[in-house]
């Protein structure tokens, strides 16, 4: 009989992965469409470069062309690095608020979390115009923390509503964005120059160096979010429940949350608010591979990586030589996609 | 029927003398505004821009930039305000604003729409744009919001608005990218804010705000019955269905205006009504005129608070508004309303 469940790991060790077993074959294609969608992102431009060129120039092979190896590995590959790592920290990070609110339409930009990091990046950038790229992600996380923070307590009343935390964030995130707007017009101009670049949600110019600054967070937090998956599944449960099955409840929520807010923090400072990807992937994700989140949170991931990357691409070819910001992008695909979940819970 | 067997908390006489004091405090923060700016200009020399206009720069200063833009606070205020207090009433959503709701939006996406595909420049027909603009998405956010079970609730309305503001704002930003004519064209007014307008498209969305007040003033009886419920509205011989489009037509022609004006400015019509309501009490016949005088102080106000904070630079005066009016959205949200 074929097993339902996929068991990696040991299970006297405490750390076991239980799989649904579509996963690693959904996890398979996304990442294989992923890279394509990658290949022909980094090939297309004012300047075509066969996909077999791509390649070849990525992995330092001689393509016949010195022109090559400089347009794609300096500067066409961080830009589409940056949008997969983007992609899939904003995909966990709805992952993991929707499992910890239990709520279908949770997702960092709705809940004011994204303009929370803004805001507080944008501070630090106006209070200290000389802040290194490595100090901004600080400031933006204390930002996301806090506006999670206060959209929690501002929205609990004892029942879950998961509309009324909605509308708390939307509230929250229309009062952060007039500080923004204040801090923008306070600042220096060349220091608002440089804040206007990543609040308009977009892996423009993106270098090497705006990798190196994602990177540390998403070797750190993403594994986190991967091991802290299991929590979700019981968390999900119920409060009541979770605690009767002997969880620390309010340990595995922080932590949970503060995965959920560094991810965040990280995308913020890197690419700016790259809206609705961490709404959209989590559903994707669930309606391949079910309910599990130790399943869900890869493939979101994945999912989300490859919805940026393919986002980043249409808005540089849809339009061309005009560039749409992804984020512009995943909006307008994400607003009515966020419809249709409305839509679909009415009876909720 | 008078005003008086509403059993309101107050008094009639008392309402139309609070009337005429808040008339006469719109007066004073309008003087205020035309008053206050970056250059020094004295109340006699002000007093004679506008009565023995002479040419100078300082006469012009007045007449050109000063005088329009508290004027365009005052419609922009108050229609938003009335456009609030009837939506209020109307959904009986305490939640109700033509920002968070879409129209505004929707009415903004339309311009820039017309300005990117039609190459429309004339001021005059932004204002026809704006108000189709507004009226769909009027259309397409209640439809949204009333679907499924217990029908049109004021957290699934709202929430519906958020997400058609969400899709239409970022239409908007991604027209305005593509194209950089349309992005000088429209740039200034998209701001949401009452500087630089001049007295040509004032006149042009006039006479619909005008209607549009008017309308909402003559409805004030029939939406205060309809504000106790649709079946008592019914029971008491109300057409509900003719009021409530009379209403979204007041609604539309409202708010498309003062979008055509300022650009999108929000929570004016949240928090007004709630502020107006806390004095008048419940009967809209006076919650509408006091809403409209409410709102066009507060706009003036917020405009002249906008200047001052950050001198030299000013703030739009949507900025202004959120400030004000996002954290008592979120209390409306948090304390006043059940799902």
């Amino acid at each position: 009989m074929r097993r339902a469940w996929l068991v990696v790991g040991r299970q006297q060790t405490s750390l076991s992965f239980r799989l649904d077993r579509r996963v690693p074959v959904w996890l398979l294609g996304l990442a294989g469409a992923a890279l394509v969608a990658s290949v022909l992102s980094v090939g297309v431009g004012e300047y075509p470069i066969s996909s077999l060129d791509v390649i070849r120039a990525v992995l330092g092979l001689e393509t016949g062309n010195p022109d090559h190896s400089f347009i794609v590995r300096t500067l066409r590959l961080p830009r589409v690095l940056v949008a997969l790592g983007i992609g899939a920290a904003l995909a966990v990070s709805g992952v993991i608020m929707q499992g910890l609110t239990r709520n279908p339409l949770a997702s960092p930009e709705l809940t004011g979390v994204t303009a929370g990091a803004s805001l507080a990046a944008v501070v630090l950038l106006v209070a200290t115009p000389a802040a290194s790229v490595v100090a901004l992600p600080w400031a933006a996380l204390l930002g996301a923390v806090i506006a999670a923070g206060l959209v929690y307590l501002l929205s609990w009343r004892g029942d879950d509503s998961p509309l009324r935390l909605i509308l708390v964030g939307i509230g929250l995130t229309s009062i952060i964005g007039a500080l923004t707007t204040v801090m923008v017009t306070f600042g220096e101009i060349d220091d608002v120059a440089r804040a206007l670049v990543w609040l308009t949600g977009s892996v423009y110019g993106t270098s090497w160096e705006g990798l190196r600054a994602l990177v540390p967070w998403m070797a750190v937090f993403l594994p986190a979010a991967l091991i802290l998956a299991r929590h979700l599944d019981v968390l999900h449960l119920g409060e009541d429940v979770a605690r009767g099955l002997g969880s620390r409840v309010e340990l595995q929520r922080g932590l949970l949350l503060l995965t959920a807010a560094a991810l965040v923090a990280a995308t913020v400072t890197v690419a700016g608010t790259v809206g609705f990807v961490g709404l959209i992937a989590p559903h994707i994700a669930r309606r391949l591979v079910g309910p599990s989140h130790e399943g869900v949170l890869p493939t979101a991931a994945l999912t989300g990586s490859l919805i940026v990357v393919l986002a980043d691409l249409l808005g540089r070819t849809l339009f061309a030589p005009v560039e749409i910001p992804c984020g512009v992008v995943t909006a307008v695909i994400g607003a009515p996609f966020f419809m249709y979940l409305l839509y679909r819970n009415r009876n909720n | 029927m008078t005003a008086t067997s509403f059993h309101l908390t107050r008094s009639s006489p008392a309402l139309s003398l609070g009337l005429v004091v808040a008339l006469g405090v719109l007066l004073a923060v309008v003087i205020v505004s035309v008053l206050y700016g970056a250059a020094d200009i004295g109340a006699a020399t002000v007093w004679a821009a506008l009565f023995s206009y002479d040419g100078s720069t300082e006469h012009l200063i007045i007449r050109t930039l000063r005088v329009p833009r508290a004027l365009v606070a005052v419609l922009v205020g108050g229609s938003l305000a009335v456009a609030g207090a009837v939506m209020q009433g109307v959904t009986r959503n305490p939640m109700a604003d033509p920002g968070l709701l879409g129209i505004e939006a929707g009415a903004a996406l339309a311009v820039v729409a017309a300005v990117h595909f039609q190459g429309i420049s004339s001021l005059a027909v932004y204002t026809w744009f704006a108000l189709a603009g507004a009226a769909l998405a009027a259309v397409v956010v209640y439809a949204l919001g009333s679907a499924g079970r217990g029908g049109i609730t004021p957290l699934k309305l709202t929430v519906s608005g958020a997400a058609l503001t969400a899709l239409l704002s970022s239409l908007t930003t991604g027209i305005l990218l593509l194209d950089r004519r349309t992005l000088d064209e429209v740039c200034f007014w998209l701001a949401g804010s009452v500087a630089g307008r001049d007295l040509g498209l004032m006149l042009q969305a006039l006479p619909l705000i005008c209607v549009g007040l008017l309308g909402a003033l003559l409805l004030g009886r029939k939406v205060t019955t309809l504000s106790l419920g649709e079946d008592v509205a019914r029971g008491l011989g109300q057409r509900t269905a003719w009021v409530r489009a009379a209403a979204a037509l007041v609604v539309v022609l409202l708010a498309g205006g003062a979008v055509a004006l300022a650009g999108p400015v929000g929570f004016v019509g949240l928090v007004i009504p709630h502020a107006v309501r806390f004095f008048v009490g419940v009967n809209y016949r006076w919650i509408l005129p006091y809403s409209a005088l409410a709102g066009a102080i507060f706009l003036v106000l917020a405009d002249v608070a906008g200047r001052l904070i950050l001198r030299p630079q000013e703030l739009p005066v949507g900025v202004m508004t959120a400030l004000v009016g996002g954290p008592f959205f979120v209390y409306l949200v948090r304390w006043k309303v059940r799902r």
